[in-house]
This record gives C-alpha cells, structure tokens and sequence, in this order.
C-alpha cells in the first residue's frame, strides 16, 4: 500500500486551538507523524523589554486561557525567590485555593471535550454544567471567570471572607456529588471503553524517555507531581499523586477524573487550615539574580527561567509549557493508530497551543 | 448509553441548569471587575494610573487636564483602580455592553463628558458607555 500524508488541523472539530499534524497513513493506520506549530505565537516573552517586572503578571497570566492563575503564579513565585521575600501564609493557602479551582475548572474542561472527541455530546455538556459553577465561585471570590488576576508579587490581591469560604464549600460538595455521578458514564460505559482502552498507549519507560509530565506522564506510572515539592502552602496539606499504569487514554481519564476529585478535598484541607493574618507584604527594590520556577499546571510541570539584573525591566523570562513537553509524547503514541482514533489520542495529553507557543 | 440513563432521568426530575437568557439575568456578583469609569470631579490627574497600566489603555495629560481611557485596549485588570490615590477610578459589579464602534473615551478637568466616535454607534449604546 502506497504512503498517503493527511493534513489534520489546525482547522478541526476536536481542537480548542491550531495544532497541524501532517500524519503519515499506510491503509488508514498511521506510520508517522510530523507536527508543525507557530499559529498563535504572540511573542510574549519579549515584553519583558517593554513592561515592568509588576505589570508582566498581568502579560503571563495571558500565555493561557485556562490555567492563568498557575502562570502569574509561578512567575511571582520566582520574583520572590529573586527578591528573598516570605509570603504570609493566609495568602499562600489562598494561592492554593485558588490555584485547585483552576485544576478542576481546567480538567472539567478537559473531561467535556475529550468526551466530545469520541462524539458523546451530552457528557459534554454534563461536565461543562459543572465547570460553570466552579467559574462562578472564581468571579464571586476573585472578580473574574478566567483570568482571576489575584497574585501579585508579595501575597495576593484578594481575601476571602467565612462566609465566601462556607459558601464556597457548599458549592464545591454540589460539584463533588454531580462528577460522581458521571464516574460511571465516563469509566464503566462500553462505548466509552471501546474507544479509549488500549488506545494511544504510552509504556513507562518510553514516557520516562520522551520527557512526559503531567497526568500523561502519571498515567504511564510515573509518579510525577510538582505539587509534592511543597511550593506556596502544597506542604502543609495531604496528598499522593493520582497514578495508572496502562498509558493508553482511558487511564489519562481516569487520572483526571480523580484528580478533580483530589483538587476539592486539598481545598477542603486548605480552607480547614487556613488562619487570620494579612495577605500582602509591601515590596521594595528591585530583583536581581536568576532563578528557576517550577509549580504543577492541570497538563503538567510548569518551569519559568527568569533573570533579573537590577532594573525594573527583566533581562530574560523563558517559559516552558507542560504541553510543549508533551508533545514528543504524543508522537511516540500515534505510530500504529488507526486515522479514526487520532482525534481521542491527541486530546488525550490536553493540548494547550496558546500555552506553547506563547 | 445505558449508564448514563440515572443521569438523564435526575436531570428531567430536577431544575434545568440552563438560564432563558436575555429574560433572565443572572445577578452580577459584588467586586467583580467590570467597566471602569472615573470620577472625573474627584481625579487630579496625576498619571498614576496610566503609568501602572499593564496595557497602556490611560493616557494622561495634566496640563491639558485630560484623561483618556481607550477600553478596547483595557484588560479590566484592577491595577489603575488599586493605585489611584484620588480614588476617583472605579469599577463597576457589571460588565461593559457590546459596542458596535471602537472608541475612546475621553473626560477635561471640568465635569464634561466627550465622547470621540471613529464610527457611528446606536444611541442607546453611547448612552452606556457614558456611565
């Protein structure tokens, strides 16, 4: 049979954003795959040259649309490496609250399209019903849906009052109980399981070998959690990792699906733990030095390099994206799929574009 | 398919998660952080805000007494609003309206509101964005 190249993307159903893979076929079973991104570049990086080290949380919190908080996150997290400052720790386990929300609202997300990517629209819909609550609790709480703007460089902007944090719980125990209700749709449902086991399987070793992070990479057996590195108030609460062994898609869902679940019993923890005291220390000077930061985003290891020479503008910031790390993963998965399965395995890693090419 | 019968027989028994939008209106919750307006009376125009601005949609002159505010450029961030030491920049729970132009608004010292059009808009619409 004779090799045949099939463009997919960046236009296509499946995709949130442009990703164009040029997939090699032989009688519909893949036997390559060539990527190709630079769609939505926006050269972010370089406004370290124009914009302050203050105003660029608001330029990071752009790199993404959905884990914005992670990213503005990370990068004063950084700063204040640089600037040797200690955050007070309301306002740590603050940044945990709300940096959870965003896991959950971003792998609720995730959940509703990769129920779309195999045509099952109404648990689309079921996911996203539940994903709106939890944006409501964000505007209630932050001001915004999305992109909350709450960190700055010494705490956060906003507090959150008992009843806020009551009202907040009773919300998150309605979401517990509607995704539990879709646990069995999702993982026991035959449909479901004739399109996601045994597809898009990545082994450990090879996961370990191309360099994946994140939920792919725990999925595999990789126990792999930024968050176990205690960053903000992570060190205070109780948790292990969600972790599969099979690789192949069913097993990522499967990850995300408990990991939501994890992500409101951490905010559980958090709001039981949290304590009165101020959110915001007033910041003086200017950073100088360089720094590695590395937090844990819905899709993976987030790494900021920054350095800072003195001045209010930045010499370098270098942002390395979960799915930029996991696209050598996606490649190692596809050789051997049929063409109808593509679209389940490449939503499987969760690619984010905007993110990666930023 | 059969799995998910529970689900689609909890949603019929149980109110609709949807809104019938334009005649019900979900009620904007407090300290969001919607259109931003300045009360000019209140401002001394001393640049704060367009020199904190991360997107650079202010523009001051306090010679002139002219305070200019392009809000297709505004990322409705907060930061002018937490800076100003007039208190003067506020915003509001709800969101702006679409326009149908883009436009900037620009406000004198004196309490006269001005309103650069680049294209025509519907009335009511400029009526909004004068708030």
């Amino acid at each position: 049979m004779l090799k045949t190249v099939i463009p997919f993307g960046p236009q296509h159903p499946v995709f949130p954003e442009p990703l164009h893979l040029k997939l090699v076929v032989e009688d519909e079973v893949i036997t390559e795959v060539v990527p190709a991104l630079g769609f939505v570049h926006r050269g972010l990086e370089n406004l370290v040259h124009l914009r302050d080290f203050q105003q660029m949380i608001q330029v990071v919190e752009r790199v993404c649309g959905i884990c914005s908080m992670m990213h503005a996150m990370c990068f004063c997290q950084g700063i204040e490496d640089l600037m040797r400052i200690e955050v007070p720790p309301r306002s740590k386990l603050l940044r945990v609250i709300w940096s959870e929300l965003h896991r959950i609202h971003s792998h609720l997300l995730w959940l509703g399209l990769f129920a779309d990517s195999f045509g099952f629209e109404s648990l689309f819909m079921q996911f996203w019903k539940i994903r709106e609550k939890v944006l409501d609790i964000n505007e209630a709480t932050t001001g915004n849906r999305v992109i909350v703007s709450v960190n700055v460089v010494g705490g956060v902007r906003r507090d959150l009052s008992a009843e806020q944090m009551k009202w907040m719980l009773s919300n998150l125990a309605w979401a517990e109980d509607e995704i539990l209700r879709l646990e069995t749709t999702l993982l026991s449902d035959y449909t479901v399981q004739k399109r996601t086991i045994g597809k898009g399987v990545l082994p450990r070793e090879k996961a370990f070998e191309l360099g994946a992070v994140g939920p792919t990479a725990r999925a595999s057996g990789i126990a792999q959690d930024m968050r176990m590195l205690g960053y903000s108030a992570l060190d205070q609460l109780d948790f292990e990792p969600v972790v599969e062994t099979d690789g192949d898609c069913y097993a990522r869902s499967r990850v995300r699906f408990h990991e939501v679940i994890q992500s409101i019993r951490l905010i559980r923890q958090a709001i039981s733990k949290i304590t009165e005291g101020e959110i915001r220390i007033k910041v003086k000077g200017r950073p100088e030095g360089e720094t590695f930061s590395r937090i844990e985003q819905p899709r993976g290891e987030l790494i900021y390099y920054i350095k800072a020479n003195g001045t209010k503008n930045l010499d370098r910031l270098r942002i390395r994206t979960p799915t930029f790390a996991n696209i050598p993963a996606l490649l190692g998965m596809l050789p051997g799929m049929w063409l109808s399965d593509v679209p389940v395995v490449v939503l499987s890693i969760d690619p984010c574009i905007s993110c990666t090419e930023r | 398919m059969f799995k998910m019968t529970p689900n689609i027989i909890h949603n019929l028994l149980h109110k609709k998660a949807t809104r019938r939008y334009p005649k019900v209106i979900r009620p904007a919750f407090e300290n969001v952080r919607g259109a931003l307006f300045n009360e000019v009376a209140k401002c001394t125009f001393c640049g704060i805000c367009a020199i904190k601005c991360p997107s650079q949609c202010i523009l001051v002159d306090k010679k002139a007494g002219r305070w200019t505010y392009d809000l297709f450029a505004c990322v409705f961030c907060g930061i002018c609003v937490e800076a100003c030491p007039a208190e003067s920049l506020h915003q509001k729970s709800a969101y702006h309206l679409p326009l149908a132009g883009r436009e900037t608004i620009t406000l004198n010292r004196e309490p006269k509101l001005k309103i650069e059009k680049t294209t025509k808009i519907p009335e009511e619409r400029s009526n909004d964005a004068k708030d």
